[in-house]
């Protein structure tokens, strides 16, 4: 093995730690983090992992702290980053049940979030408790809400509106599901 | 032709009820083009020259805040339409009605990309906590009880008490009249109209000393042997003795004023320039 290629390996593999292993509330890792423990040239670390990660229908995604840069990002905005492994593809319906999510709480978390999404970002938790409880039993809409929120993908403030939160942002598409459900033959 | 009084007053009343519709606007009761932009802008300029007052001009100030904020919400609005994910809430509610759990699940498959977490020990953890587990005290040596030492009791004399300011060499009352028959002989000796400037009656070489007269001197007023005379214009106190002792208490409604003896103010008075 070339020192280049051993010096590289090294450092996915310890990426691969800091990103899968939880240490904090919160999976991934901030970029800064990654600098100081595999050097200034994280981001080509990164690249090439996320190119191994492809054969196993992973990604590293980068979730910026502000919105998503229109052209190369600087280091500055890389280091406030938070970076990610996520599935680069799709579940099917039954792989989701075997990551612990029934079918009905999965279908409250994407209505949930088309909802906030075409009310700007931010709603009344009593409005989506409405829309659910057409679909969900009344006892299980405050239950799952909490969930949602317990979870990452949502937050709520002290005047009880919604808003979208961190993990919505890290692992969902927003622009593809309001699409696809628009698209959707009711 | 309207009087200045009733322009003003017609002036305030269509600000509050701008500030009104904007609290109405900021609150997303109501859609921000609903506030004419222009209209309220006219409004405010017009009535702008008749505010003299600082409350006219606060509420002119505070207008112009609020329509700022809802200016900032209508661009929201702008920019949130022009991206891409703007959809009309109501078809997209239509939609996620009509739709069946299964199939919303289906697409939300699509776009839903789970992040790939880990939370598992590792042998190298496991051997790092079971060696601070070893080195780890028990809790009955960590959380010693400490018993507080034992200290024999004794006498104390009453200059030893004085010594550590428990008790005064003088009782109180005796050392407030003594203070009361001074003042009556600075009045005599350098005072005008039976009164003297309070700062040069409590002032003192220390500043310490300076405190306690002043301290001692509010318990004269207050106790009627003293008052005190506030010219607010001029900036000027006078502490003024009573030939005998006032009892006032429940004739007149008593006032407590705060005077602050502060270090500049007692080195201001030394070098002359406080009054």
């Amino acid at each position: 093995m070339s020192k280049r290629k051993a010096y590289y390996t090294n450092k996915i593999k310890r990426a691969v730690h800091l990103l899968l292993y939880k240490r904090h509330r919160k999976p991934g890792a901030k970029g800064w983090e990654l600098r100081k423990a595999l050097g200034s040239d994280y981001p080509k670390v990164l690249k090439i992992l996320d190119k191994y990660l492809q054969a196993l229908d992973l990604q590293v995604k980068t979730i910026f702290e502000e919105e998503k840069p229109a052209e190369k990002p600087t280091l500055e905005q890389l280091d406030k980053a938070r970076f990610y492994i996520t599935l680069r593809g799709e579940l099917t319906p039954k792989e989701a049940k075997m990551i612990g999510w029934r079918i009905d709480d999965l279908a409250g978390l994407a209505t949930t979030i088309a909802y906030i999404i075409s009310k700007k970002g931010k709603t009344s938790r009593k409005e989506v408790e409405e829309l659910l409880r057409d679909k969900l039993p009344g006892w299980k809409v405050g239950i799952n809400i909490d969930r949602y929120i317990r979870y990452g993908y949502l937050t709520q403030d002290e005047n009880e509106q919604l808003y979208l939160d961190w993990r919505t942002h890290a692992e969902v598409d927003q622009k593809a599901l309001i699409d696809l459900l628009l698209g959707a033959e009711a | 032709m309207q009087s200045k009084r009733t322009r003003k007053k017609l002036g305030r009343e269509k600000l509050q009820r701008i500030i009104e519709m904007c609290d109405s606007v900021e609150g997303h009761s109501l859609d921000p083009f609903l506030l004419e932009v222009d209209e309220v802008i006219s409004i405010i300029k017009e009535y702008f020259p008749e505010w003299k007052l600082p409350e006219d001009l606060c509420l002119d100030a505070e207008t112009v805040h609020h329509l700022a904020s809802v200016i900032k919400l209508q661009s929201e609005w702008v920019k949130h339409r022009s991206t891409s994910l703007y959809t009309d809430p109501f078809l997209l509610e239509e939609k996620l009605i009509q739709a069946e759990n299964a199939e919303i699940v289906e697409i939300f498959l699509k776009a839903w990309h789970p992040i790939v977490e880990l939370e598992q020990i590792s042998i190298h953890s496991l051997a790092e906590a079971i060696r601070y587990w070893k080195d780890l005290l028990p809790l009955d040596e960590r959380w010693k009880t400490i018993s507080p030492e034992k200290i024999e009791t004794g006498f104390a004399t009453r200059e030893e008490l004085i010594r550590e300011r428990i008790l005064r060499d003088r009782a109180f009352s005796e050392e407030l009249e003594n203070l009361w028959r001074e003042l009556k002989k600075t009045v005599e000796e350098k005072g005008e109209d039976d009164k003297i400037r309070y700062w040069d009656f409590v002032g003192a070489e220390t500043y310490e000393e300076t405190v306690h007269r002043a301290f001692m001197a509010s318990f004269l007023i207050t106790y009627g042997y003293a008052t005190l005379e506030i010219h607010p214009l001029e900036e000027e106190r006078f502490i003024k003795p009573y030939e005998k002792p006032l009892v006032k208490f429940g004739k007149k409604q008593l006032v407590s004023i705060p005077i602050a003896v502060t270090t500049e103010d007692w080195m201001k008075w030394k070098r002359g320039e406080l009054r």
